[in-house]
């Protein structure tokens, strides 16, 4: 009888190898966002056009739209910039901009010169609620459908093709449900 | 022409594994000195032609063969010799070829070294050893060849060394690191050999505990030496992340801490025999598991390796065969028979039992915070990491409770302790602790829970290991003479265990009382961190070896004066095309101050971390300590002259296990 326990080690090691072979060839970076299916993280913040007025969750329900991550420093929100123009002016798609450790001025200067495709824009200097959303780093995409959940995430440039292929879709998607 | 001589090497040496799995093997279960005494030449061998694979790749590094993809991919004709010569255990194919030259060398060692062991015994471990080494020398040459040439279009140059590699701290920690891995395939071969010959006995402790304990060293110094480079290299001032790399190394040390512990009951009392060997086995399949993490990819890491299915496969069924293995063998042949108990309630075998317990306990712990995401993706559950909070909350609890019973334990004696006798015992140690722990409280300002705690049960093993010193060195010749005639191995312990109390401290202080703030500076600004003001003065470029650099300049101020002048750095590694931040540090024993340049915010402003680190230091410093004392402790000289009486022990009375125990304890 006292044998048998002495095959409990075996029997533990098995039980772990079962579960090291499964994850063999699994792109373990491909982190999801934990936040999909769950709604946006309170947040209290300045509008970046307007000090005086603070933005909260209420400002992504009710429709349908884009939360972009971008900053004056980051580089390939330039590169994208122009898309967004394209999918506010053009197709109506409504953006929200989430304006994420950045300067006032410096912000404003980026605008002035690329244009403003966001309907509103949230000034979160210390990063605050791009820590909540778990930003990587500028630009990232997220869909929140009209019951303020976030739908999907997209990290990087958001151009015609991540648009057509996976933003496009959810957003469908999303309006069909609601 | 050379590489494949290398290649020739490598095979040859597999050869000579197969040979030394095989031969003394079948020699010792058949009894035949003949085929014996093949097991050392054959181990020679083995090792001769390892180093010259390793030696004739090294040579391609240091001369720029870039026909070589495994150097074109690792190296740059720009780079610094030293780099060149680190870089042949800087990507995968090299490093395993480090790991099978460092099997070699501990094989080789243990021919050197163990002389006088029976030699039915030393054939059986020198053929495990071998077994291992099949398995290793398969893997390198199948799946992760290190010689495969890039013929015809040979690159004019090297795509580089990972800029993160280019650091004396890398140069040192992975060769330590695989030194204490791959060392615990010893005590494992020592834990197979007796399993076979059924004979776990005190004198198979005895001669497990020396490479046990140097394999234990080396572990120590290569993971003092990761959380070290991890510090100031990858500029965040963290010392440990409790990412999955880092724990598979902490895997092995926490149960091999434990290995050692049980070993030196099972030597000196001859009893927790099955545990023991199930701790040798454990020891090196975690070593395994941490080279199987490391090289797989299964598990997101800082330590970004390029994952490969294909070798992940093998490594695992390599593990998975040495683990089935022992274990079955484990199950079937290791003792059930409990021996009486010869030892009282509070004995030190009791308190050992304990320290297992509590080490045991926490290898679980980290082993299932590591592969709990692991699991869950298996079940389909999500993705998911366990972060920092999950270890800080569970381990700190069992690293101060180690603590506390490894200071009473070092009063306890063998078989019986008195109760009451103990607790006088204590006492005033306790009252020592408890008002020097205080004291460091208000030097440092500020009472929490858990610091309190950690700096008590440093204090308390500080104080616990002089008092006994103090007891034990009392001698009518004098207190020097007293000293002098503790045993190398009594030193090894006390060193062990300052090393563990200095360790504690660090951690506990630089976890509670240090300082990090994120600022946005600009040239003429200044922060305070601590008592610290650091004014940022300037900022410039200049020109390294292989990279260009941004580097800013730092006066620190303590009461206004100037204590340094600090110069991190944003490295742009022109080859690779790579980002890297250095930082710069002022170190000191009791306090660092700690500067790195972070984004660029503005044209003018740069974020820039400043970092206050209290005794952030005593992490190294303890864990070198204990390494020393590791190595203090195996040159005792028991394990020269006793070795050779053992022998005569055995031909009187081959089973007489216990008696030699007793007799030798």
């Amino acid at each position: 009888m006292k044998r048998l326990f002495l095959f409990l080690p075996l029997i533990v090691a098995v039980a772990v190898g079962v579960f090291l072979f499964a994850g063999i060839g699994k792109d373990p970076t491909r982190l999801e966002s934990v936040l999909i299916g769950k709604p946006v993280p309170e947040f209290s913040l300045e509008s970046l056009n307007d000090p005086e007025r603070r933005l909260d969750t209420s400002l992504l329900k009710g429709e349908v739209s884009l939360l972009n991550v971008w900053a004056e420093w980051c580089p390939s929100c330039w590169d994208e910039h122009k898309y967004l123009m394209h999918l506010s002016k053009d197709k109506g798609v409504r953006i929200v901009g989430l304006n994420y450790k950045d300067e006032r001025e410096a912000a404003f200067r980026f605008l002035n010169q690329l244009g403003n495709p966001y309907e509103t824009i949230i000034f979160d200097p210390k990063g605050k609620l791009g820590f909540d959303l778990g930003v990587y780093g500028a630009p990232e995409t997220f869909v929140i459908d009209a019951d303020g959940v976030v739908r999907y995430r997209h990290v990087g440039v958001v151009n015609q093709k991540v648009w057509e292929q996976e933003l496009l879709p959810v957003i469908n998607k999303a309006k069909g449900n609601s | 022409m050379y590489p494949e001589l290398g290649q020739l090497a490598l095979i040859l040496a597999l050869l000579l594994a197969v040979l030394l799995s095989v031969v003394p093997l079948v020699g010792a279960l058949t009894g035949r000195d003949s085929l014996q005494a093949f097991a050392r030449p054959l181990a020679s061998g083995m090792f001769v032609f390892t180093g010259l694979a390793f030696a004739i790749l090294a040579h391609a590094f240091l001369v720029d063969d870039f026909s070589v993809a495994y150097v074109a991919n690792n190296s740059n004709s720009m780079l610094p010799w030293y780099y060149k010569f680190s870089a042949v255990w800087g990507g995968h194919e090299g490093s395993l070829l480090l790991w099978a030259l460092m099997l070699s060398g501990w094989t080789l060692a243990v021919t050197i070294f163990s002389r006088k062991l029976p030699s039915v015994m030393i054939s059986q471990v020198l053929s495990v050893l071998g077994m291992i080494a099949v398995g290793f020398f398969l893997f390198v040459i199948i799946t992760s060849n290190p010689f495969d040439r890039l013929l015809p279009n040979i690159p004019a140059d090297g795509r580089d060394l990972n800029p993160l590699l280019q650091d004396i701290g890398l140069i040192m920690h992975p060769p330590m690191l695989y030194m204490g891995y791959v060392g615990f395939s010893v005590a494992f071969a020592f834990a197979i050999a007796a399993l076979i010959n059924g004979r776990l006995d005190a004198a198979w402790a005895r001669w497990s505990r020396p490479w046990t304990t140097v394999a234990w060293a080396f572990l120590t110094v290569g993971i003092a030496l990761g959380s070290w480079w991890a510090y100031y290299e990858l500029g965040w001032g963290g010392w440990w992340f409790w990412d999955p790399v880092e724990n598979a190394s902490l895997l092995p040390w926490l149960s091999g801490t434990a290995l050692m512990h049980s070993l030196a009951v099972t030597e000196k009392r001859g009893v927790f025999k099955s545990w023991t060997v199930l701790l040798a086995i454990v020891s090196f399949a975690l070593s395994l598991l941490g080279t199987f993490l490391v090289r797989s990819g299964v598990l997101t890491s800082v330590h970004a390796f390029a994952s490969d299915p294909e070798r992940g496969s093998f490594l695992l069924m390599l593990l998975g065969i040495t683990v089935v293995a022992s274990l079955v063998l484990y199950a079937f042949r290791a003792p059930v028979v409990h021996v009486r108990s010869r030892y009282g309630s509070l004995s030190r075998e009791v308190f050992l039992l304990f320290n297992n317990v509590l080490l045991v306990s926490a290898t679980a712990l980290v082993g299932i915070g590591t592969l709990y995401p692991l699991v869950l993706d298996y079940l389909e559950m999500g993705k998911l990491s366990i972060g920092e909070p999950f270890f800080n909350t569970t381990f700190s609890p069992l690293a101060v409770a180690t603590g506390l019973l490894l200071g009473v334990g070092i009063f306890s004696r063998w078989k019986k302790t008195d109760g009451g006798w103990l607790a006088r015992k204590l006492l005033w140690p306790l009252a020592l602790s408890t008002a020097i722990t205080a004291a460091v409280m208000i030097g440092y300002g500020g009472f929490t829970p858990w610091a309190f705690l950690g700096v008590f049960a440093a204090v308390w093993v500080t104080v616990a290991t002089f008092w006994d010193l103090w007891d034990k060195s009392s001698s009518r010749n004098g207190r020097l003479y007293g000293l002098r005639r503790q045993s190398r191995s009594y030193w090894g312990m006390v060193l062990g265990h300052l090393g563990v109390a200095m360790v504690m401290a660090g951690a506990t202080i630089v976890s509670n009382y240090g300082i990090e703030r994120d600022v946005r500076m600009q040239p003429g600004d200044s922060a305070m961190v601590g008592d610290y003001r650091i004014v940022f003065t300037d900022i410039g470029q200049r020109e390294g070896p292989n990279y260009t650099s941004e580097y800013g300049s730092f006066d620190v101020y303590l009461d206004g004066k100037q204590v340094s002048e600090l110069h991190p750095e944003k490295r742009n590694y022109t080859v690779g095309m790579s980002m890297m931040t250095e930082a710069d540090i002022d170190a000191g024993l009791f306090r660092d101050v700690f500067v790195a340049i972070g984004e660029r915010i503005s044209d003018e402003a740069w974020a820039i971390r400043v970092q206050y680190k209290p005794l952030v230091r005593w992490l190294w410093l303890g864990a070198l300590v204990m390494a020393l004392g590791g190595f203090l402790a195996i040159a005792d000289k028991r394990y020269r002259i006793r070795v050779s009486k053992e022998k005569e022990a055995k031909v009187i009375q081959p089973d007489a296990s216990g008696k030699t125990a007793e007799v030798t304890s």
